[in-house]
């Protein structure tokens, strides 16, 4: 299938964003507070960052959020009326400014919420949500996508992705979806007809650093090594590299309540945590940082592989730039690519 | 920091010490921990002054506490640290050795901890020109307007415990966020369950937090949570006195005496 | 219309049986009608009980599929929600989700000995594939069960221990810990894998279903394998931390496997495959 090309030229992109807001679109950017940036709700062009290699915090959160309800309950003397999340109340949601990277990794969330049951929360909001994806001219030590698949001009994921088209500041736009071409239908004297454009030469270069089919393979057999715990000796145990990351999707379950109504909602929750997996009786399988480090590799790079067929990685590199005590996961992944069984 | 590397090539041939906690080259020209075993690899350790993480943290973790007798590059901020586990019974003289930094870089090994105690003793906590303004500024505020400012700075927090697990103080093996009979605090991240958990931690920290920035600079949401326990830092010292020597001594906060001031009990 | 995979069904507590110290036994029938004629389980297969207001908690529902219009579950007060559960009384409303996770594959043991082995809180996730097996008699050879508590107080199912006593296609075997007996305790006293050597059941054709602590499991495998079972012909059921119960929150994964998905049936061949985390 030939990918629908166009043009935006560069004052035209501020135009995009207003007529998105007017269709009453919620719009998700990204938008820096204390130095650190995240995609949040935003009415103003001129507060979205546009000159980042990486946001912060990843897009996950609009399909995805950190709290969300499931249901609603109250009680009364004899009986119970509880109601499911009304997904109705999904808004229609565009997310920009999305790294190619990020927009891979909502094939990774898609693969974990349907397997099997389907969760009709998740894919409620990912079927009202339009990602604008802008492909990466830049990239730093921490990128590794062409390592696992990706690249940075990777157009899986993405409805719309914007490349820009060096010194002119004009975008290159490739429409991918049905959902990209319904928000070209809305403003078609943006999009303007264009030739053939290379946008290879505008992309960042970014080098393979490991192949992740020897990972795995190394993987089963590296099981019971003495590395993990070398490896993992810095680790103190936070949750930052699952939050920040696009395709963590392990969550906890809570009850709140106040006097007789209250909710039960999901929230994200991380496996290096030591009470991830901690039993009620005390026992708790994963009990020391090493087994919990190993658990995360070996979920997204040997589990996820064989039982979802997507590895649980796209190389965005928020984890290393996040971890308060620089354990970074690409030097790892390559150490264990290096040894010898 | 060649006698740095030369001690620790030294105490882990002669085997007195199992591992030696210091700072290597990390990524994005950033430091980072590293754990010496092997006698050659202590020519990785480095000491400048992008070496601001608190190292006392890992000495409470017990896989690094396993490998038996450590020993620790500690700057002043480290060192307080130390003391103050000391004082909390989480670390002795039997399986630590204080490698201490003067502010000039140099190397200054102690007997023991309470010769680090009388050392450190000597440098007061200062907080910063730019912390001062900022705390400043919120003192200067109505209880509304900084009600907002907390509320504001917080909501952006997921809950992900990096302040907690970076800070050396927080080493009890059972948070008391992990508590569910009662939830103390709410475990899902919003706004007023964030602000419930910050203020916690910082009253928990009260006299015992040393000020050295850990918390706030693992907040991979760059939340200046270190204001609270800035804040409360300067209570401790005008309400009860500041730090005092507490290897042989009194501790500000955990000790009694008849006459303290109870004016802000209202 | 996709449903919402994390409603509960409204449960009515319908009974509650106290069967030992902290442990207690509920009947729950469904508040809908449409819902209870539309529920089939499996043996095995386990729910997500809730006390809406505290939380979830994971069981195996205790009871067999054949016996239609309740379910029941056993459980020892533990923590949050099993106490929030034990303070519930007879006619108010939980919530249950389920049934989640693989089952017993009583087909396949068609015409072969069963032999159960359970120690303590363990036998409620058993009870609901003895029953099933009982109430299809005919279709299985002998039938053994070896179950034993720490004292008399502590064993559950104190009236179907009785039953199972008097039934003559049923040899049952109760023991207590050395030290538990009351002074009119006519059953066995020893530790459940001394007793399971002892009794020395035959393994030809014969399935083992064990279920026990982690230390009495540890010590009966072995008892198991000297007695000449095979580790395809040994079956357990597995516990882990859950929250979702149908693998997306991640909890329960030891290594390749779900135990929400995979299990919590398992025989003892594809236990040794898993690494020690759980």
């Amino acid at each position: 299938m030939t990918i629908d090309k166009r043009i935006v030229r560069k004052e035209a992109l501020e135009k995009l964003f207003e007529i998105l807001k007017q269709n009453n679109r919620t719009i998700f950017a990204p938008v820096s507070k204390n130095g650190k940036t995240s995609f949040k709700i935003t009415e103003s062009y001129s507060s979205i960052e546009k000159d980042f290699i990486q946001t912060t915090q990843s897009s996950k959160e609009s399909v995805f959020p950190r709290t969300e309800k499931i249901l609603d309950f109250t009680k009364s003397k004899n009986s119970l009326d509880a109601k499911p999340f009304d997904i109705l109340q999904v808004p229609e949601v565009i997310l920009w400014g999305v790294r190619p990277c990020d927009a891979m990794g909502m094939g990774e969330l898609s693969a974990i919420f349907n397997w099997d049951s389907k969760d009709e929360i998740y894919n409620s909001r990912l079927s009202k949500t339009t990602i604008i994806g802008f492909s990466c001219f830049k990239a730093d030590e921490s990128c590794f996508c062409t390592s696992v698949g990706g690249n940075p001009g990777n157009i899986e994921g993405s409805d719309i992705l914007f490349t820009r088209l060096g010194e002119s500041g004009d975008w290159l736009a490739e429409i991918i979806t049905e959902k990209g071409v319904a928000i070209v239908a809305i403003a078609q004297d943006i999009f303007q007809k264009t030739e053939n454009q290379d946008k290879n030469k505008y992309l960042a270069e970014v080098p393979v650093k490991f192949d992740r089919e020897t990972i795995r393979k190394k993987l089963d057999a590296f099981f019971e090594s003495e590395e993990w715990v070398e490896q993992s000796l810095k680790c103190i145990g936070c949750g930052a590299c699952a939050y920040v990351c696009p395709t963590c999707a392990c969550f906890d379950i809570q009850d709140e309540i106040h006097g007789k109504s209250g909710s039960r909602v999901r929230c994200w929750d991380s496996c290096g945590i030591s009470q991830f997996t901690l039993h009620t009786s005390g026992h708790n399988p994963r009990a020391v940082q090493s087994q919990r480090w190993r658990q995360r590799i070996m979920h997204k790079f040997s589990y996820m592989p064989e039982r979802l067929s997507v590895y649980g990685c796209t190389g965005c590199g928020r984890c290393s730039r996040a971890c308060p005590v620089d354990m970074n996961i690409l030097e790892h992944l390559i150490s264990i690519q290096e040894v010898t069984l | 920091m060649d006698e740095l590397r030369k001690r620790a090539k030294e105490l882990l041939e002669s085997k007195t010490i199992s591992v030696v906690i210091g700072y290597e080259e990390g990524t994005y020209n950033r430091t980072r921990a590293l754990f010496v075993e092997k006698p050659e690899e202590a020519s990785k350790l480095i000491f400048d002054s992008r070496c601001v993480l608190n190292l006392a943290t890992y000495i409470t973790k017990q896989e690094v506490k396993a490998k038996g007798k450590m020993a620790i590059a500690a700057t002043i901020p480290v060192m307080r640290s130390i003391i103050q586990l000391a004082y909390e019974f989480q670390v002795s003289d039997k399986n630590l050795l204080v490698l201490g930094i003067t502010p000039e870089s140099n190397l200054m090994e102690f007997k023991d901890l309470l010769e680090v105690e009388t050392y450190i003793h000597k440098f007061e906590i200062e907080i910063n020109a730019s912390y001062r303004e900022k705390l400043d500024k919120l003192a200067g505020m109505t209880q509304t307007e900084r009600w907002k400012f907390w509320i504001d700075e917080l909501s952006p927090c997921f809950k992900c415990y990096a302040c907690r697990a970076a800070c050396p103080m927080c080493y009890c093996h059972r948070c008391t966020v992990d508590f569910n009979q009662p939830q103390w605090i709410p475990v899902p991240s919003h706004e007023l369950g964030n602000l419930e958990w910050h203020i916690m931690r910082a009253v928990h920290l009260m006299g015992r937090c040393i000020d050295c920035d850990g918390c706030a600079n693992a907040c991979p949401l760059g939340i200046p949570i270190n204001l609270l326990n800035k804040r409360l830092l300067e209570d401790a010292k005008r309400h009860f006195g500041g730090y005092q020597p507490v290897l042989k001594g009194d501790h500000l906060m955990s000790t009694f005496k008849p006459d303290d001031k109870e004016n802000f009990i209202r | 219309m996709m449903e919402n995979i994390y409603m509960p069904y409204l449960m009515r507590i319908e009974k509650v049986t106290y069967e030992a110290p902290g442990v207690k036994t509920f009947m729950l029938k469904f508040v809908n009608n449409d819902d209870q004629n539309n529920f089939n389980f499996k043996a095995g297969q386990f729910g997500e009980y809730s006390v809406y207001g505290v939380g979830e908690s994971t069981f195996c529902i205790a009871s067999s599929p054949t016996r239609k219009g309740y379910i029941e579950c056993t459980f020892r007060q533990t923590g949050k929600v099993t106490n929030a559960l034990a303070g519930c009384e007879e006619g108010s409303i939980v919530g249950f989700r389920g049934p989640y996770g693989n089952v017993f594959p009583l087909d396949e043991w068609k015409g072969k000995n069963l032999l159960f082995i359970a120690g303590g809180i363990a036998l409620p996730p058993m009870r609901c594939v003895i029953w099933n097996a009982l109430d299809l008699r005919d279709n299985f050879k002998d039938v053994t069960i070896i179950y034993g508590a720490r004292t008399v107080k502590d064993l559950v199912y104190k009236h179907e221990l009785q039953d199972w006593e008097k039934r003559r296609d049923v040899k049952l075997i109760t023991t207590v810990d050395p030290g538990g007996e009351s002074p009119d305790w006519k059953g066995e006293i020893g530790f459940v894998p001394t007793i399971v050597e002892k009794v020395a059941p035959s393994s030809k054709n014969t399935i083992a279903i064990v279920c026990g602590p982690p230390v009495m499991i540890k010590y009966t495998f072995p008892v198991l394998a000297k007695l000449g079972f095979a580790d395809n012909d040994i079956y357990t059921t597995l516990e882990n931390r859950m929250k979702c119960g149908f693998g997306k929150c991640g909890r329960c994964n030891v290594g390749k496997v779900y135990v929400c998905k995979d299990g919590p049936v398992f025989t003892l061949a594809q236990l040794k495959e898993l690494p020690d985390e759980y």
